[in-house]
């Protein structure tokens, strides 16, 4: 009996290795284990052995049934990952045909560009301020403490609506709107667009966009301006970036700096970017101006502020390597879908 | 204002190059635009003596030159001028000479003889017979100059200078002249300054002034001073080389030596000056006064201009003979007959000559000069270095006495000196005396208490901040220390309605769309293109009265225009298909300004349809969070296809308008391609934003689905016939959704098949078959009984 069992454990565990598919394994498992098995038949034939062996060929029974059972499920295990191998093998794809198009849309580098400047503004606690583009001179001029004849407000210089009434040539109008009915601390930025009766050619455009910012409190200083800005042109032009104030005149700041960036392409050192310079101009800054804090119902004695500008097309050719400012107008899919 | 850094010398001492001279000036205020060096546009160019001249064998009209130029042999040149002989002294040209028209000179053969170099023109070294007079234009420059054969001609005809210009700002025009430069100069390089006050020897003759000439100022507000000196025996002759120098590098065209010290003291003083012939004067007599109306003066340049009596004119006792502060009358010009002349040097009001000179469209170095507002303390210093450079020229005697009529302010002024508020504005420590000592070369001087004294030429210290401006640019910017403000913290960042912008920035990139910028001024015109009916009031546009051009001239109450162009451009261009958006901003006329209101307008070509845009629109709307939008055709607005045009509305709230752009409209751009495109309010949709995100339970039993075929009339849109199975069917029913729609065979005329999906959902159980079939039921015999809706069979 015991022969037997060995025998057809043998024969089993040498069928199962032997098998080649699922389905002829599966016969293999019915050959030796199904109700009619080889093995279930030694089972059923228990009935001749002695009863003192019955436990005894009973557990070798088992154990060989055990055993066959292992095998098989590794059997199958291995004949499943094998046939999956094959499929995958005939369902092998050219990786490198063309997909189907599918688009995300781009911001344009004008609003990609204002919104950097945005995000690392409000991260310094700025509200972002709006003002009309159809501005009164009031707000546009007087209240900025622009000379009666100051040449900005020529109509060759600033297209107008009525005397009174033009088209805004500056962020600026946005200072006194944000100062109007409120107690400082006011710290704002105001991206916005504004217009310049300028002929556009590759370099002018008669609108265009500034980001304008102010920040107004007890005990603000011209280092707090550079600080403010320094921070600024780290995010925005990378870690190395040095500042440098030139000393200018604006009607609304006093004193008044223009501000340039170190090149961000030689790092200083001078390349055709700077055009050898080193320095980018970017900024218009300054102290803001007792009149105009005035204009805007705070106290200069008690309160002092600074104030900055940009021309936002400015930063985004040179950040973009853009080198005609027409192309932001014309909106060549093309040319928008690059940034 | 361009300057040369040799005359400029003359002030101050400077000890270093062009470009450390402009970054240094830059960064103390006075900022250069660029210099020029003179000296490098040209070199090689050599003094020669002509030893012989011969006939060129091969050619009638050249001429071979053995020439001398200091070297160890003489130079063989050919030459076709004619008017060299033997012993003159010319410019010669060496082998490898640079011009300054950019050429160079070679060593090379004319007609097969040997030519080492060239004879010049005065042309050919950029000069004219203004700045030589003795020259002649056609032929070689014989030089006339204290030179020897070898001199380099930089040296010998003042061709060695740098010109700097510099970009002045509008607070100072007190800097458009030499000695501003030069004090600004002295304190940015703390270099001493010597400017000479100038003496006068007159002629001590018993003859004075009142003999030649008396002045009337009948405006003083446009002409508070006025200061004039006589000059006789006046010899009009051409100005030593030095002082055509100095006017040649600055730009002026020497003319003679009595026109050309005007200029020079101009040019040294920033104060324009006019010499009158004094034959002309009539009654000897000087009137400042407005013109009267329809006066006609021919100004210098022999144009005849028509004066109004807003206009300030320098008269004699009958006709006008200078246009104030902008140009001198043609009928007293200085001519090489004159024998007596009169300097004025006045100071205007500076808005009446900026309007003058527009109002004639004349501009000149004088009106623009005085459009920005000169200091009245110059004019007797003017002239008084005018009569100075007379006696110095020996260009005439100077009559004794000075007629000077003053009625403005020179003194210098105090004003308070609140150090520590400066310190305070600029974040710095600086103590009284240190900012003293920065502040004191700019004539702003402390009076050792609470003062500056300030001189009357810097009417543009007035305040605190106006110091705080002289210190920080003499201290240094890069010595201001960056700090970091410090206070109340505050929040920050965008407000709900930035934010709502940005998320339709976002979806709109999401779904494909790339965002265009375009101008916020149109063509008035654009609104005919879009077939915008005459009466609308889309018409009501606001005028800019001085436009560029009728193409941006009104500000645009349309957004589909722009959009259209830009479509237009990429068709044109051949980009195949494109999607673009804007949220652009419309003006509409309220009162005398503006109320301004973003559309946003979307719009794609080359691929899609109606329903293509509509999914767009339902993506965008859910994604912004509102929600229960229904569309409603519109057959009527103009711009769109009335067959393939929706109205949406949120409720009451129309949110805009979609749809296939006209194909009229289409044409009117110059594309033939389907445009679809979407307008949709700002405004609108931001009302219509779910306030709050809300979670609602998933749904726990099975939902029941019922398909109908139902026919009805080809006029019922879907979106009736499901509105109208909704409101029949009852809460259970939670979707209909139409999945087919057909027409033609099987399906009578004017008639068609809608296949619609009915979901039955209940909250608390499952619902049965026969609950479902129940309400299919009772919505079929609705359907049938108010709308004659059937089954199809």
């Amino acid at each position: 009996m015991k022969e037997q069992l060995e025998q057809i454990k043998e024969s089993a565990l040498a069928a199962i290795v032997g098998a080649e598919t699922e389905q002829a394994l599966e016969e293999v498992r019915v050959r030796f284990l199904g109700k009619k098995g080889e093995l279930t038949a030694i089972l059923r034939g228990m009935g001749a052995v002695a009863p003192e062996d019955r436990p005894k060929i009973g557990a070798i029974v088992n154990t060989i049934r055990a055993e066959i059972e292992e095998s098989l499920s590794a059997r199958f295990a291995d004949l499943k990952a094998q046939s999956m191998e094959r499929k995958l093998r005939e369902e092998r794809i050219d990786v490198t045909l063309p997909a189907p198009e599918k688009k995300v849309g781009k911001l344009h580098p004008i609003t990609q560009t204002r919104n950097r400047m945005v995000e690392i503004f409000t991260g310094m606690g700025f509200e972002i301020a709006e003002g009309p583009e159809v501005e009164s001179t009031y707000f546009n001029f007087d209240a900025l403490n622009a000379p009666a004849d100051h040449p900005s407000r020529d109509d060759t210089d600033t297209f107008y609506f009525s005397e009174n009434v033009l088209l805004r040539t500056q962020t600026s109008p946005v200072q006194i709107r944000s100062m109007e009915g409120k107690t400082p601390p006011i710290r704002m930025i105001s991206p916005g667009r504004v217009y310049r009766s300028d002929v556009a050619d590759a370099t002018h455009s008669p609108m265009f966009h500034q980001c304008e910012g102010l920040v107004i409190d007890k005990g603000i200083t011209m280092g707090d301006l550079k600080g403010t800005l320094a921070t600024f042109a780290k995010a925005m032009f990378g870690e190395r970036t040095r500042i440098r104030f030139r000393p200018h005149n604006f009607p609304f700041t006093e004193p008044s700096a223009e501000v340039d960036v170190s090149c961000f392409v030689c790092g200083g050192k001078g390349c055709r970017l700077c055009k050898g310079e080193g320095w980018i101009e970017i900024l218009g800054a300054g102290m803001v101006h007792p009149n105009v804090l005035r204009a805007g119902g705070i106290d200069p004695d008690v309160y002092s502020g600074f104030a900055f500008g940009m021309g936002i097309e400015r930063v985004a050719m040179t950040m973009f390597g853009i080198n005609d400012l027409r192309l932001m107008c014309e909106n060549d899919a093309r040319f928008l879908e690059q940034f | 204002m361009k300057v040369s850094l040799n005359w400029l010398k003359d002030y101050v001492n400077l000890n270093c190059s062009a470009h450390d001279f402009s970054e240094a000036m830059t960064m103390s205020g006075t900022k250069v635009e660029g210099y020029e060096i003179l000296d490098d546009k040209l070199h090689g160019i050599l003094v020669g003596k002509i030893l012989s001249v011969v006939p060129h064998p091969d050619s009638d009209h050249m001429v071979i030159c053995q020439v001398e130029v200091g070297g160890e042999r003489p130079l063989q040149i050919v030459t076709g001028a004619q008017n060299v002989s033997e012993g003159d002294l010319v410019p010669v040209c060496t082998n490898g000479s640079l011009l300054p028209d950019g050429k160079t000179i070679k060593t090379g053969k004319l007609r097969g003889v040997l030519s080492e170099g060239m004879l010049c023109s005065l042309g050919e070294l950029g000069l004219t017979t203004h700045d030589f007079p003795y020259a002649i234009e056609d032929g070689i420059f014989l030089l006339q100059e204290e030179c020897k054969p070898g001199d380099d001609i930089r040296d010998v005809l003042g061709m060695r200078d740098t010109i700097v210009e510099f970009e002045l700002t509008f607070n100072r025009p007190d800097c458009l002249s030499y000695l501003g430069i030069a004090r600004e100069a002295a304190a940015t390089f703390h270099s001493p300054l010597s400017i000479k006050e100038p003496v006068v020897k007159g002629t001590s003759d018993g003859d004075t002034v009142e003999n030649y000439i008396s002045v009337e100022i009948r405006n003083t507000d446009l002409c508070p001073r006025y200061t004039a000196r006589a000059v006789k025996n006046v010899k009009i002759a051409p100005s030593p080389l030095w002082l055509r120098t100095k006017l040649r590098n600055a730009g002026i065209r020497p003319i003679n030596n009595i026109v050309d010290i005007t200029n020079y003291v101009m040019l040294e003083y920033g104060q324009p000056m006019h010499a009158f012939d004094a034959s002309y004067i009539e009654s000897k007599k000087i009137v400042v006064r407005n013109a009267a109306e329809g006066e006609i003066i021919t100004t210098l340049d022999g144009v005849d201009r028509a004066l109004t009596p807003d206009m300030l004119c320098i008269a004699d006792g009958e006709k006008p003979v200078a246009l104030a502060g902008v140009m001198g009358g043609l009928n007293s010009e200085i001519l090489d007959t004159t024998t007596t002349v009169i300097f004025e040097s006045a100071n205007f009001a500076r808005e009446n000559i900026r309007k003058t000179s527009r109002a004639v469209n004349l501009r000149t170095e004088s009106s623009a000069k005085f459009e920005k507002g000169l200091p009245p303390c110059n004019t007797l210093p003017a002239v008084q270095r005018a009569c100075e450079l007379v006696e110095l020229l020996g260009a005439g005697e100077v009559v004794d006495g000075i007629i000077d009529i003053n009625h403005a302010d020179i003194s210098s002024r105090k004003v308070f000196f609140d150090w520590k508020r400066v310190n305070e504005l600029l974040g710095t420590s600086l103590t009284v005396e240190e900012m003293a000592e920065l502040l004191r070369p700019l004539d702003l001087i402390w009076d050792g208490e609470e003062s500056l004294i300030v001189s009357p030429y810097r009417g543009d210290i007035i305040t605190t901040a106006d110091i705080a401006e002289e210190v920080v640019r003499l201290y240094g910017f890069d010595k201001i220390k960056a700090t970091q403000f410090s206070g109340r913290a505050t929040e920050g960042g965008e407000n709900p309605s930035q934010k709502f912008r940005t998320a339709i920035d976002r979806n709109m990139t999401g779904l494909g769309y790339n965002e265009i910028y375009t101008y916020s001024f149109v063509s008035p015109s654009e609104l005919d293109q879009i077939r915008i009916p005459a009466d609308s009031p889309l018409r009501d546009q606001l005028t800019i009265l001085n436009p560029l051009g009728e193409d941006t001239s009104v500000m645009r109450t349309h957004p589909l225009p722009s959009m259209l162009r830009v479509v237009s451009h990429n068709v044109a261009h051949r980009v195949k298909a494109a999607q673009f958006y804007e949220n652009a901003t419309l003006y509409f006329k309220e009162g005398k300004m503006s109320r301004e209101e973003k559309t946003l307008c979307f719009a794609f070509y080359g691929y899609g349809d109606f329903y293509t845009l509509k999914a767009d629109t339902n993506a965008l709307l859910d994604a912004l969070q509102i929600c229960g939008v229904t569309y409603a055709s519109n057959t009527e607005d103009p711009c769109f296809h009335p067959g393939r045009c929706a109205d949406l509305y949120c409720g009451d709230v129309k949110l805009g308008t979609i749809g296939q752009i006209h194909p009229a409209v289409c044409g009117n751009f110059d594309i033939d391609v389907p445009v679809y495109g979407a307008l949709l309010s700002n405004n609108a949709l931001f009302s219509c934003v779910a306030e709050e995100k809300k979670y609602v339970p998933l749904p726990v039993y099975q939902a029941m689905e019922r398909d109908l075929a139902l026919l009805c009339d080809d006029e019922v849109e879907a979106g009736t016939l499901c509105g109208m199975i909704r409101s029949f069917a009852g809460k259970s029913l939670v979707d209909t959704y139409v999945f087919d729609v057909y027409k033609g065979k099987g399906i009578a005329e004017g008639k068609k098949s809608v296949a619609v999906r009915l979901v039955f959902r209940l909250n608390d159980r499952t619902m049965t078959d026969e609950e479902a079939d129940n309400g299919v039921r009772k919505v079929l015999k609705k359907l049938e009984s108010e709308a004659g809706i059937t089954l199809r069979g």
